[in-house]
Parts: C-alpha cells; sequence; structure tokens
C-alpha cells in the first residue's frame, strides 16, 4: 500500500504540502497518486514569479498511461521549481515526498487541506 | 458487467499485482512498474495471463469451408500445425473482431479471439454454422493462456521441456503450433505474440494453469523474466503497431480503412462469406480516412480521442498513443484524411488544447534485430 507522510497536509487532489512557517512551502504529488498513475514521463510546472490559485489547475502530470492536472493546494507566488523533476520525472515515482517535489510557494492561503491520518483514510494509504 | 476472474487471479494477488477490469475481467494491469515490465520484455522475458482471451473449437468435415464463410480470411488454406491472423465482419462489412485461428487438420481448427469479444464471436461463428456440418465449442471458460515473450522466451522453455521434444521449440517458425509437454503440463504451443518479440503463447486447461505459471516464473528467474500487466502489453503492441480491438478496430472501421486490406480474401475465395459484398465495395471506394502511424517531435503524447489537425484544421483522431519507452519519443496510432496519410507529412495533434507537431511515419514504430 502506498505510503503517506505523517508530517505533511494534502489536498483532496492528491498534492502534499509542508510548511514549516518559515519560508516558502514545498508541494508535490502524493505517492498515493504517484502509483496510480503509473510511470511518470513528463511534467508541466508552473513558472517561477506565476500565481498559482487553490483548487485550480497549476501543470500537467503525464505517465505512461495518462495524463492527470495537477492542482495547487494552495494560493500564492511560485518562488522555485525542481527541474531535477522535469528532467527525470521518474524521481517522483521513486520519492515522492523527498527529492520528487515540484514547487516552492508563498503562501497567502490555503485551500481545504486534510491531515495526513484524513488523506490516508480517504484514499487508502498507509500511514 | 460479468466481472470473470482467470485461473491465475490468486498468483497476480500474490505478486501484488494492482487490477484493472478489461472485457469484463479482472487483469493485472502493473506488477510493479509498467516500463520495467515492458523493457524486460524487449531485452529478457515476461510472462503474461492472456485467459481472458477466448477459445473456440469448430470441428467437423466442414469446418475449413464454414470457416471460409464466416471469417473474412481463407482458412481452409492454412497448413496443419499453422496459424493465421483474420478478421470476423459483420454483413456491412464492420469488424466483430480480429481473431487467430489454428489449424489442427481438416477437421479441426481453433479461433481465439479478443476477450471482451469472445461470448459474441462464439454466437455469430455459433449462427453462422447453421448451414455446415461443423461444431462449434466456446471452451474459454476452461481454458487458461499464459504468454512468454521476449529474446529468452526459447531458452526458459528448453528449461521446461524434455530434451526429446526440443525441437519441436526450436524449430517452431512465427505463427505455427506444436502440441509439447511444458514442466509436465500437455499445452498448445504457439510461436505467436502481441509484444513485436520472440515469443510463445501456451494454452492448457485451467487446472494446470497456476503450476505452469510458477515453473515458467521459476525457470525464468536466471534469465531475467518478470510478470508483466496489461500496462506493458499495451505499450509493447503500440510500438509494433499492432491493432488493438476498441481502439483501432470496431465495427465502424472497415478492414481496408485499417490497413488490413490483404487480410480479406476478396480474390482467393470463390463462395461467398459474411461481409463480401460490403467489403468489395468499401475495397472499390477505398477509404477516407486510413490508420497511420505518428511520431511526436516534442514530449508529450497523444491519448485516444485527441483531434489531429493540418494548419489547424481537424483531419484526424488518434486512436492510441503514449511515450514510446523503447524508443524515448511519443507515439500514435491514428485515423488520418488518406490526403494527409502520406509518409513524412506533417501535422498537429491536439493536446488539450496546444497543437504539438507529429509527423506520419511508417509502422511498426519498433522492429526487433533478428
Amino acid at each position: 500500500m502506498a505510503k503517506v507522510a505523517a508530517e505533511l497536509k494534502y489536498s483532496a487532489e492528491h498534492e502534499w504540502i509542508a510548511a514549516d512557517g518559515s519560508g516558502p512551502s514545498v508541494v508535490g504529488v502524493s505517492a498515493v497518486a504517484a502509483e496510480a498513475l503509473g510511470d511518470i514521463v513528463y511534467v508541466d510546472l508552473p513558472e517561477v514569479g506565476a500565481t498559482v490559485t487553490a483548487g485550480e489547475t497549476c501543470g500537467e502530470i503525464e505517465s505512461t498511461k495518462s495524463v492527470s492536472d495537477l492542482y495547487s493546494p494552495v494560493t500564492g507566488e511560485v518562488t522555485e521549481v525542481n527541474d531535477d523533476v522535469v528532467s527525470d520525472p521518474a524521481v517522483i515515482n521513486n520519492d515522492p515526498y523527498g527529492a520528487g517535489w515540484l514547487f516552492k510557494v508563498t503562501v497567502t492561503e490555503e485551500g481545504p487541506l486534510l491531515s495526513a491520518q484524513e488523506y490516508a483514510e480517504a484514499n487508502g494509504g498507509e500511514l | 458487467m460479468t466481472e470473470n476472474y482467470t485461473a491465475l487471479y490468486e498468483e497476480h494477488k500474490k505478486l501484488g499485482a494492482s487490477f484493472t477490469d478489461f472485457g469484463g475481467w479482472q487483469m493485472p494491469l502493473k506488477y510493479s512498474s509498467e516500463l520495467a515490465e515492458h523493457h524486460a520484455v524487449r531485452n529478457a522475458a515476461g510472462l503474461f495471463d492472456l485467459s481472458h482471451m477466448g477459445e473456440v473449437w469448430v470441428t467437423g468435415p466442414q469446418a475449413g469451408a464454414f470457416l471460409d464463410y464466416a471469417l473474412v480470411g481463407k482458412l481452409s488454406a492454412i497448413a496443419d500445425g499453422k496459424a493465421k491472423y483474420s478478421l470476423i465482419c459483420n454483413e456491412d462489412g464492420g469488424i466483430i473482431d480480429d481473431l487467430i485461428t489454428y489449424r489442427f487438420g481438416d477437421e479441426k481448427y481453433l479461433v481465439v479471439p479478443n476477450a471482451g469479444n469472445a461470448p459474441t464471436v462464439a454466437a455469430a461463428l455459433a449462427e453462422r454454422a447453421a448451414a455446415f456440418d461443423v461444431t462449434v465449442e466456446d471452451a474459454s471458460a476452461a481454458t487458461s493462456l499464459v504468454a512468454v515473450q521476449g529474446p529468452k522466451a526459447e531458452a526458459i522453455l528448453l528449461k521446461l521441456t524434455d530434451e526429446s521434444q526440443h525441437a519441436l521449440v526450436t524449430d517452431l517458425k512465427y505463427y505455427a503450433f506444436n502440441e509439447v509437454t511444458v514442466a509436465g503440463h500437455d499445452v498448445i504451443l504457439a510461436r505467436t505474440g502481441y509484444t513485436g518479440e520472440d515469443g510463445f503463447e501456451l494454452f492448457l486447461p485451467n487446472e494446470g494453469a497456476a503450476s505452469l505459471w510458477e515453473s515458467v516464473a521459476q525457470a525464468g528467474e536466471e534469465f531475467g523474466i518478470v510478470p508483466c500487466g496489461l500496462a506493458s502489453r499495451d505499450s509493447l503492441r503500440l510500438e509494433a503497431g499492432m491493432p488493438l480491438y476498441g481502439n483501432e478496430l470496431s465495427l465502424e472501421r472497415s478492414p481496408f480503412d485499417a490497413g488490413l486490406g490483404p487480410v480479406v480474401a476478396l480474390k482467393s475465395k470463390e463462395g461467398d462469406f459474411v461481409g463480401r459484398a460490403a467489403l468489395e465495395a468499401a475495397k472499390e471506394a477505398g477509404p477516407k480516412r486510413k490508420l497511420v502511424g505518428l511520431k511526436g517531435h516534442g514530449r508529450r503524447a497523444g491519448r485516444g480521442g485527441y483531434p489531429v489537425l493540418k494548419d489547424g484544421n481537424v483531419v484526424g483522431e488518434v486512436t492510441s498513443g503514449q511515450p514510446s519507452p523503447t524508443l524515448g519519443y511519443p507515439v500514435a496510432l491514428a485515423y488520418v484524411d488518406v490526403e494527409h496519410a502520406e509518409l513524412g507529412t506533417a501535422l498537429d495533434v491536439d493536446l488539450r488544447g496546444k497543437a504539438e507537431p507529429f509527423e506520419v511515419v511508417a509502422l511498426p514504430f519498433y522492429k526487433r534485430q533478428k
């Protein structure tokens, strides 16, 4: 069963967000989503400086089998994107909560977020 | 839709497969990574459960004449021990299914349709058999089918067969079959497949399927065999340019649209067959759109249903597409207006609102080195 990292918060659309209160938050996709997508072969991320809006699409994730929209879990300005996952998207499958992070954002407003426990229960993940 | 399970369902569960519904069957989609499974078949070997496919026996004095009437090919002309790819069409020339027919003798043939179509094909065959001295028996529910595909497939099978039968394996030609004992199981061993690699398909009664599966997996371990699900099966067949019923083939398409004209034996068969008049007319008229291969110049793939554009105008539709794991660029099969179907034609695929450049290329996309 796919792992749900306990220290993160999640959107219903399977993005995770890590906020430690200092500096920009980090956004990625959950292992549950990465597993369901299959081997990821292409990601389209928002540009640095772009404003993303909670609950709205801000990119695309393409696997061998399908294409999915990437939704931002928060509203804010993108400060950095992970170029490593753009050049080697398999990193998202291999390490979705670590090296497979997608972008960093200065949060002005959070969307509705779930705790790890709530997300795991709703999506059959393992804490 | 009825939920069907193959005799190997428990094996798949043990291996941690994720499942998908395919033609009313719960089938393994993948076991680990579909890309790893794909590469294993190209470089070593893959083990597939294809027990969802149908098996329909046609026996009796008029078996050959009956199949010549019921299908579009000249099946009576197959040599014993050989197989032939064919189609079953309706009176309008639409494709009910594509299938492989194996000839055991002039009074005994095995017809293998696709999973979701097997009941329809069995019923159509039974109906078309009324005027012939033949028996049509649908053995799908009692028969398992396991495929061993990839460059190491032969070596793995040799490990599982008695030396006295090795020639039955090594001398077997593409689209030929023998009755062989593999790991103690009497199987029909056919050198056929849907991956573009060398490989075999093994038919046997359900009772022996799990035991055979485990024996092949064990014997293949040293060669790098991995169990493979339908995700890799689909990417492998796409690279090999092989059509999938429901994507490239349907009741709305004629064999000529799909580039399968040579399969229709209009000349070599003298008698009537189901769909003949419509197929003659379709051949005469020529297709408006034909099936082509598309190669993407970017990284994003076209998917089934995406429009194909020329100068912003819709001139076709993608039927299957994804990034090719072997070739490293997106590939797609698409129906395209014949005037834009020439090799080398530059076209766009509408990727969710953004036109991305593709080019018409020859099929198959991938051809193995012999």
